[in-house]
């Protein structure tokens, strides 16, 4: 398979923009295609392997089934609210949906 | 079925949380997360503070496999979770944790079914574990609120999520698959439904060859029906007016009982789904699959067949008394102590039912011991006291609770027996009505009139079989 | 009292203060003071524990005196990288996003260093979220070579590293999930170990590339580095990739001298991008080797020659997924501005909490997991991981150790590679074979050129740290190093 030599066009960095909530400007939408078309054509040389038949390695050994026993443990929720920057009681605060 | 329901095609997606574990599905951290403070049951596994990791709850796992194995499914051998990744302010890491059917991965199970009462199977095409997000607050509604209150109690609870085909033809279809659904969930006793939002439901409709919407945010089950129905009268007066149904996502707002339109910004969703690596594979031996049906608790079905067996219950009545797991509990522990079980079984399946829409309560908030049931069961058998002296008991005893024993006494509801009493009755009754009698004696259909008087004078005690021999002969005499 | 006691190999110190020949209170405050002369030359801290750790180390001098058994790390300073929790003190990732974010619990490191009574003295200077190969994607600066302040320490565990080097901790715990040990201390002069996947618990640290990455130990010298090993490794029933076996004790391999050791140097990794300098002092060394007795053998992996780019799209995907979490809800950067939607709210704490090499890293990997392009790069790379890690098996049947250059240049200058990402990348083109295997791995100080530190990568098959250790140990006393010459490297 041959691709483009620059896959990324600006609408497709805006659009990843948008699905990894990074807010980008005109600007930066140029600037990040550049940078990633640099990159995308570097990672382009694995098209080189034959993986036909290779299974990929998602778990470097061979470690199943690691289970833990169902016994609750107090909850830790203290300090866990120290670091909520908005937060109405014991609420954490989020901008409104719509 | 009518020919217009069959343009109906109906598919579920059902979430239901395993309440019966003590953890959520990844971290330590109590499954009971109902009442509390916000935010108090959490830890850094559930809240996804940086550096907190996954660890697999090993009764989760036996508790898929029971569900997995009673409702038909093929369990997988191997399996790995997946990342789905989106972000939503529920969401403690912006991607939840689950299983995913391609790249390499599999659900939990595929290829269940369940089977209606009419013998239609509907398949159930995936079963997969998953966490649940957190719960977010609104001041008002969804649209109204200008900022929002998450609570991460529930965040990581563990889910099972099963989906349907487009099986089914009708709301109420969609009801009875989820009582039978309900009722074998319960009896695996892997999640109580009483507990509010333990189970969830997407559904999608569409007349067949329509569009498909979907309806979203179904908080129980008994929603279901309901939201199918609205939609459905929806979707049908928009066809009669010409209206096209445009493709959708709907969210159900149970106090208005509508579906809406949110009217979002239709965002093509591309969850990059990618094994989640912190956790490792999963493998079900066979033998650990055996081992977990061998230990399984009795299944509806399999109580259905035992009901009618040990307590002699009719087909019909042991289906309906299986239904629901509580009605099956409480209907043996009221078989068990009657001499006359097959009465309980009327009692409970026949008789109950219709009280209990009347005054919209379930069995389970009325102060009714089995054992009442039990007895009036045995009176009745009997022959202690008439049917229709038996129903003002029953009545009696779910408003008021008391026994059925103590209401008979106190009402003097015990059959009147002695002709001599009953041979008065009908004296009392000729002389108050003499029109009756004379119509009587020329046509013998006002006799019904007669005896009606005289059941309505005695509460119904008498013997119906004595009382018209009796009629009969005095009118002979006249 | 003098200074020179940092001078004391640790492995000596720590025996040393266990029998009351050093108190920890003079070797803390001798580091303490250190820290306070040179660092804001150096950078190597975030965070400097400076009361707690005095405090600690008084009540375990006087635990000895009263005669009480303590731990095998006892009074030694610790310096730990900031993307590894220690409980109440701030992780910042060296990002914006974390400023102000203190941990809440210990990662299970901590606990263990804690429990040996080891002495956390600070946390240190990292590229951000550890996505570097040279300490200066820092929100809070970059970090500086010990050797030459105008040189990069390597990265992104730098801090660690150079606080190792310039004598500011006994002994340092970094992360590496594509050389990010490896690499500052190939650049710093001193000792880092990538342990095996799964040897070390990663709880407790912020993930940047999960199925890479592992904790391991840096220090001065092989046999300091082994006593940190010792204490860190070993399972954990918090994370799952943990091997639950008895751990290997390292603390008396260096008993009995290494005899046999069937060495394999393989081609790919002395490709053209390794500059001559680096060539000729990691041939050097392993002449020197040979003419112990130890014969070495060229050898040859070729799949090798595809592990950057496999490296990069996983380690990118895994991490655009890892830092989605951070949206300001919880804990991190938040714009505070009011009357936003959640969209734009999470979009622009993102984009402001986030630095521009984090920001790329993230689009990247969005890329690389979305519809359409997953098979293309995201299965692809696991799969040519896979050819990679058959090579390593193959290598491994025939020879105990691999042999190589742990960085294929010499350290350079700051800002140098800062506006070419793809030539910062490259630096690592020597380190993530190790990673994408699972393999253990170690960089050890092999010589200099011209002023600036060399260090020799030597690799094991999984689990086998002790062949590293015994291997490292023996090129260690081949190697001769004048800490003079260094800026901030000598006492």
């Amino acid at each position: 398979m041959k691709t483009p030599k620059h896959p990324i066009s600006e609408k497709e960095v805006s659009h990843l923009a948008e699905l990894a909530r990074l807010e980008l400007s005109g600007k930066d939408v140029t600037e990040m295609r550049l940078h990633l078309n640099k990159i995308l054509d570097y990672f382009k040389m694995i098209d080189e392997v034959d993986t036909e038949g290779i299974s990929p390695t998602y778990h470097v050994f061979d470690l199943v089934n690691v289970l833990r026993d169902d016994t609750p443990h107090s909850p830790e929720s203290k300090d866990l609210l120290e670091n909520v920057p908005k937060k109405k009681g014991r609420y954490i605060k989020a901008p409104r949906m719509i | 079925m009518s020919s217009e329901s069959k343009k109906i095609k109906i598919g579920l997606e059902v979430h239901c949380q395993l309440t019966s574990l003590k953890t959520k599905l990844f971290c330590n951290s109590p499954s009971d997360y109902r009442e509390k403070p916000p935010n108090t049951n959490i830890c850094p596994v559930c809240i996804g503070t940086p550096g907190s990791l996954p660890v697999l709850n090993r009764n989760a796992l036996n508790y898929a496999t029971m569900v997995a194995s009673s409702l038909n499914f093929e369990i997988m051998s191997h399996m790995i979770f997946f990342r789905k990744n989106y972000f939503y302010p529920d969401m403690s890491k912006n991607f939840q944790i689950t299983q995913y059917d391609r790249a390499g991965g599999v659900p939990f199970a595929i290829n269940g079914y369940i089977l209606l009462n009419d013998g239609r199977k509907i398949r159930l095409g995936r079963m997969q574990l998953e966490e649940d997000p957190a719960k977010i607050s609104y001041d008002g509604t969804i649209e109204s609120s200008s900022e929002t209150y998450v609570d991460y109690n529930r965040a990581g609870i563990a889910l099972i999520e099963i989906v349907t085909e487009p099986d089914l033809e009708s709301p109420s279809d969609a009801r009875e698959f989820l009582n039978k659904l309900s009722s074998i969930l319960e009896h695996l006793n892997v999640l109580d439904l009483g507990l509010e939002g333990s189970v969830r439901c997407d559904a999608n409709i569409s007349h067949r060859g329509g569009k498909r919407v979907e309806i979203k945010n179904i908080s129980s089950f008994k929603e279901v029906e309901r939201a199918l129905n609205f939609e459905m009268t929806r979707q049908k007066s928009l066809a009669s007016k010409g209206i096209s149904v445009s493709q959708e996502t709907r969210h159900w707002d149970d106090v208005r009982r509508i579906t809406i339109s949110l009217r979002l910004k239709e965002e093509e969703q591309d969850y990059r789904y990618f094994p989640e690596t912190d956790l490792v594979p999963v493998t079900l031996s066979e033998t650990f699959i055996e081992k977990i049906n061998h230990d399984m608790p009795e299944l509806p079905k399999e109580r259905e067949i035992r009901f009618q067996q040990e307590y002699n219950h009719s087909s019909e009545i042991a289906r309906v008394l299986v239904k629901d797991k509580y009605l099956a509990d409480y209907s043996e522990k009221a078989a068990k102590e009657s001499i006359a079980p097959r009465e309980v079984g009327i009692l409970l399946a026949v008789n109950l039912p219709p009280f209990l829409n009347e005054i919209g309560k379930d069995l389970k908030s009325l102060d009714v011991a089995p054992e009442h049931f039990a007895e009036l069961a045995d009176m009745i058998s009997k022959g202690e006291v008439s049917r229709r002296s038996a129903k003002t008991i029953f009545l009696e005893m779910l408003k008021t609770g008391q026994k059925p024993r103590n209401i008979f006494d106190k009402k003097g509801l015990d059959v009147i027996s002695d002709s001599k009493s009953i041979e008065d009755i009908v004296t009392k009754i000729f002389k108050d009505n003499p029109e009756a009698v004379k119509d009587a004696a020329k046509d013998t259909k006002a006799i019904n009139f007669l005896l009606g008087k005289i059941m309505q004078e005695t509460q119904g005690r008498v013997d119906p079989s004595i009382a018209t021999k009796l009629v009969k002969q005095k009118l002979s005499v006249q | 009292m003098t200074a020179r006691i940092l001078d004391i190999p640790v492995w000596e110190v720590v025996k040393k203060i266990a029998n009351q020949e050093i108190s920890s209170e003079d070797y803390i405050s001798e580091t303490l003071e250190r820290i306070q002369k040179i660092d804001p030359k150096i950078n190597a801290y975030i965070t400097v524990i400076k009361e707690a750790s005095l405090d600690k180390a008084l009540e375990l001098d006087k635990q000895i005196r009263q005669g009480k058994t303590v731990g095998r790390l006892a009074g030694l300073p610790i310096a730990i990288k900031d993307s590894i929790c220690v409980k109440n003190i701030k992780n910042t990732c060296g990002s914006r996003m974390l400023e102000n974010f203190v941990a809440p619990y210990n990662a299970t490191v901590a606990d263990k260093i804690i429990r040996e009574d080891g002495i956390i003295i600070g946390k240190t200077n990292l590229d951000e979220f550890a996505m570097g190969t040279s300490t200066e994607h820092s929100y809070f600066g970059a970090t500086r070579n010990p050797w030459d302040s105008s040189k990069v320490p390597g990265g992104s565990s730098g801090g660690s590293a150079a606080s190792i080097a310039s004598f500011e901790a006994a002994l340092a715990l970094g992360s590496d999930t594509g050389g990010s040990i490896r690499s500052p201390a190939s650049f710093c002069s001193v000792v880092g170990l990538k342990p095996t996947y799964g040897a070390v618990s990663r709880y407790g640290l912020v993930s940047y590339s999960n199925s890479l990455e592992q904790i391991g130990p840096i220090a001065r010298d092989v046999r300091s580095t082994a006593i940190l090993m010792d204490c860190i490794n070993g399972h954990d029933i918090r994370d799952s990739t943990s091997k639950n076996t008895v751990p290997q004790r390292f603390a008396d391999i260096f008993k009995n001298t290494v005899k046999n050791l069937k060495i394999g140097v393989p081609n790919e990794f002395f490709g053209e991008g390794v500059q001559k300098e680096v060539h000729k002092s990691i041939w050097n060394v392993i002449h020197k080797i040979e003419k112990l007795g130890f014969h070495y053998e060229k050898t040859t992996l070729p799949l090798v020659k595809y592990a950057l780019p496999a490296y990069y799209i996983i380690a990118m995907s895994e991490a655009s997924s890892n830092l989605a979490r951070y949206d300001g809800l919880r804990y991190g950067f938040n714009v505070l501005k009011n009357n936003l939607n959640w969209n734009t709210t999470f979009s622009k704490n993102r984009r402001n909490g986030f630095g521009d090499e984090v920001r790329q890293r993230i689009m990247l990997g969005t890329y690389t997991l979305s519809a359409g392009y997953f098979d293309q790069y995201y299965l692809k790379a696991q799969k040519i991981r896979t050819l990679i890690k058959q090579d390593f098996d193959r290598a491994f049947k025939k020879f105990d150790i691999l042999v190589v250059p742990s960085m294929p240049i010499l350290p350079f200058a700051l800002g140098e590679k800062l506006n070419d990402p793809l030539s910062l990348y490259m630096c690592d083109i020597n380190t993530v074979p190790a990673n994408l295997a699972g393999i253990p791995s170690i960089s050890i100080p092999c010589g200099l050129s011209s002023g600036l530190p060399i260090g020799v990568q030597i690799m094991a098959p999984p689990f086998r740290e002790d062949l590293l250790f015994k291997a490292g140990y023996l090129f260690e006393e081949n190697v001769t190093i004048d800490k003079s010459v260094g800026e901030f490297t000598n006492v």
